[in-house]
């Protein structure tokens, strides 16, 4: 006992643990759940608590082929598969070393191919039935359409305890009903500001809506992007879940590949820029500079697109967990 | 803020009623309404009608009473070691325990401190010894380093300490509230992590008119000096709003549009 604090943070509380995916066990088919959160320290510090869980890293899968203007060098990496949800999905976990799928229904999106509720809940069972990772499934962030088209997705996955996304401040309470009834998670959106996270999540549990089953997502600045401000706003809403705001305790989820993929600088040709690298590693380099920089801010899972930075991702969090 | 509900003392006269007659009901549905509005931990005190000698007696009682229907910390309220024993020992196997209180006497601090190491409990320290309550800053610290060194001693943590710099009735002394605000600021520099400081509130408007704005105002400037724990009636709910709303002000917890209800709900 000494009166010199040996620097060392000792926090109060911890970070709620969310489990997402059903195995047969509790109702669904999924091979096996993945379980995120639990966090009792700021990440990778083992000395002030380890972490009971790594950060889970997840591929995104579209409803829809990619659209025209994907880099090359991301579509080249994934190939064919990209034809077909299923097949890009399987990819994914069986090539890629995907832990979780997220389905992004851009297709839905009336401005897109404007696919219907009822395509959208079809492609929902063909991804789950070819691959048994557990499932996020993403709207494509038109409110209207999103009310739409994700309770028949909820439906759809009812029991397999999947991970939707996503409610705001001023639209919630369609997809909260849903997903409270069907048994899954949800993702909780605020545009990177931390007071909007904490509200969403109020709102959200005032419906009943357990704590225990909600993910935040606070907007993902990509390197060059923003990133400060995510990095920020995650580690401001981390530090207050560990010193006790239970309102704030939730994990966290990152759209990294989608993000990262939209700067110019992964997108530019080698024409284009000839000055700024290689196009076929520019992208990939730059997805996983994100991807690690949000792992630091306290990221529980981390959706990614290009295969090679799934790998060097899933190798650099294997190292720090060592 | 770690809010002490003061509500279970005999003083108030449900709860003095409600131990002279042996029953439960009031004092149990007293600790669910004070934790319901926001309190962290209940004071249990058996008030000045039980005779001495039945006090520790009364206080297993209550303690026991109280711990059926909360795991919260409750800090049993009594100058005695002899009975603080009892009501530190009727209330384990839930939350922590909180002695409350010991003064700052050489040998009254070495009992408790032993009491506080044998049941990892919390310890509120008073600004009082052998010369009575300490009437300025440097001898409410002077005091307070007393506590602090024998906590050390006894290996009590730091974090387990709460310092009471006891707040005098402003009808007594009205240069007494502004000594104190001062003195909160400068006990939480005795060291690092620093020692929590807790009030009990309500003696600074002891015989006044006015009581609920006096201690209002009051609860909003020592949190701004850096009280992080006190001793008042969770069911005062304006005065719950404004101490809710300072520690956002000070940026302690994260502002939201519904931050009064998350407050509540967290609780």
């Amino acid at each position: 006992m000494s009166m010199i604090d040996d620097g060392r943070e000792q926090w109060a509380a911890s970070v709620n643990e969310v489990t997402i995916g059903a195995t047969s066990e509790d109702g669904g088919t999924r091979g096996s759940a993945v379980t995120i959160g639990g966090a009792k320290a700021l990440p990778f510090i083992p000395s002030e608590g380890q972490a009971p869980r790594k950060p889970v890293v997840a591929m995104e899968v579209f409803d829809c082929e990619p659209p025209a203007d994907w880099p090359a060098p991301l579509l080249e990496a994934l190939g064919d598969v990209v034809k077909s949800p299923a097949e890009w999905a399987k990819a994914c976990v069986e090539q890629f070393g995907a832990e979780m799928i997220c389905l992004t229904l851009v297709g839905t999106h009336p401005d897109s191919e404007n696919r219907s509720a009822d395509e959208a809940a079809a492609t929902v069972k063909a991804v789950l039935e070819a691959v048994d990772v557990p499932l996020v499934i993403w709207g494509c962030d038109n409110d209207e359409k999103d009310n739409e088209v994700l309770p028949k997705c909820s439906q759809a996955a009812a029991g397999e305890k999947c991970l939707f996304g996503t409610v705001k401040e001023d639209n919630y309470k369609t997809l909260v009903a849903s997903c409270l009834a069907d048994g899954h998670a949800i993702v909780g959106l605020s545009p990177i500001d931390i007071n909007i996270a904490k509200q969403v999540n109020i709102l959200v549990s005032e419906m009943g809506f357990p704590l225990d089953r909600i993910v935040m997502y606070q907007t993902t600045g990509a390197l060059g992007y923003g990133i400060e401000y995510t990095y920020s706003i995650q580690e401001r809403g981390r530090v207050a879940a560990l010193s006790g705001d239970k309102m704030m305790a939730l994990p966290v989820i990152c759209m990294v590949g989608q993000e990262a993929w939209r700067a110019k600088e992964s997108k530019a040709t080698n024409e284009e820029q000839p000055g700024w690298g290689d196009e076929k590693t520019r992208g990939v380099f730059w997805e996983i500079t994100t991807a690690t920089a949000l792992l630091q801010a306290g990221s529980d899972i981390l959706v990614m697109r290009h295969p090679e930075a799934v790998k060097a991702l899933r190798d650099h969090i294997d190292t720090l967990t060592a | 803020m770690f809010v002490i509900g003061e509500r279970i003392n005999g003083m108030f006269k449900d709860i003095g009623d409600a131990i002279a007659e042996k029953d439960v009901k009031p004092i149990q549905s007293m600790a669910e309404k004070q934790l319901a509005a926001g309190a962290d931990a209940l004071d249990i005190n058996v008030g000045t009608r039980v005779p001495k000698a039945e006090r520790a007696d009364v206080m297993k009682w209550l303690v026991e009473a109280t711990r059926e229907v909360t795991d919260k910390p409750l800090a049993v309220d009594n100058p005695a070691l002899s009975t603080m024993r009892v009501g530190i020992e009727a209330g384990g196997g839930g939350g922590r325990m909180i002695i409350n209180s010991t003064t700052g006497q050489q040998d009254k601090l070495e009992g408790f401190m032993d009491l506080a190491k044998e049941f990892d409990a919390g310890i509120v320290c008073l600004s009082i010894d052998e010369n009575g309550v300490a009437a300025t800053t440097e001898a409410k610290l002077e005091i307070a380093m007393r506590s602090l060194g024998a906590a050390i001693e006894r290996d009590v943590p730091i974090d387990s300490l709460y310092l009471d710099p006891i707040i005098l009735p402003v009808n007594c002394d009205q240069k007494a509230p502004a000594m104190v605000l001062d003195t909160i600021a400068q006990f939480k520099m005795l060291s690092d992590p620093a020692p929590h400081v807790v009030i009990g509130l309500s003696n600074l408007s002891q015989g006044a008119t006015e009581r609920g704005l006096i201690n209002r105002v009051f609860l909003v400037m020592a949190i701004a000096n850096g009280l992080d724990a006190s001793i008042h009636d969770p069911l005062d709910e304006v005065l719950m709003n404004e101490m809710i709303t300072t520690e956002v002000l000070l940026d302690k917890t994260i502002y939201s549009n519904s931050y009064l209800q998350a407050y509540r709900q967290d609780h």
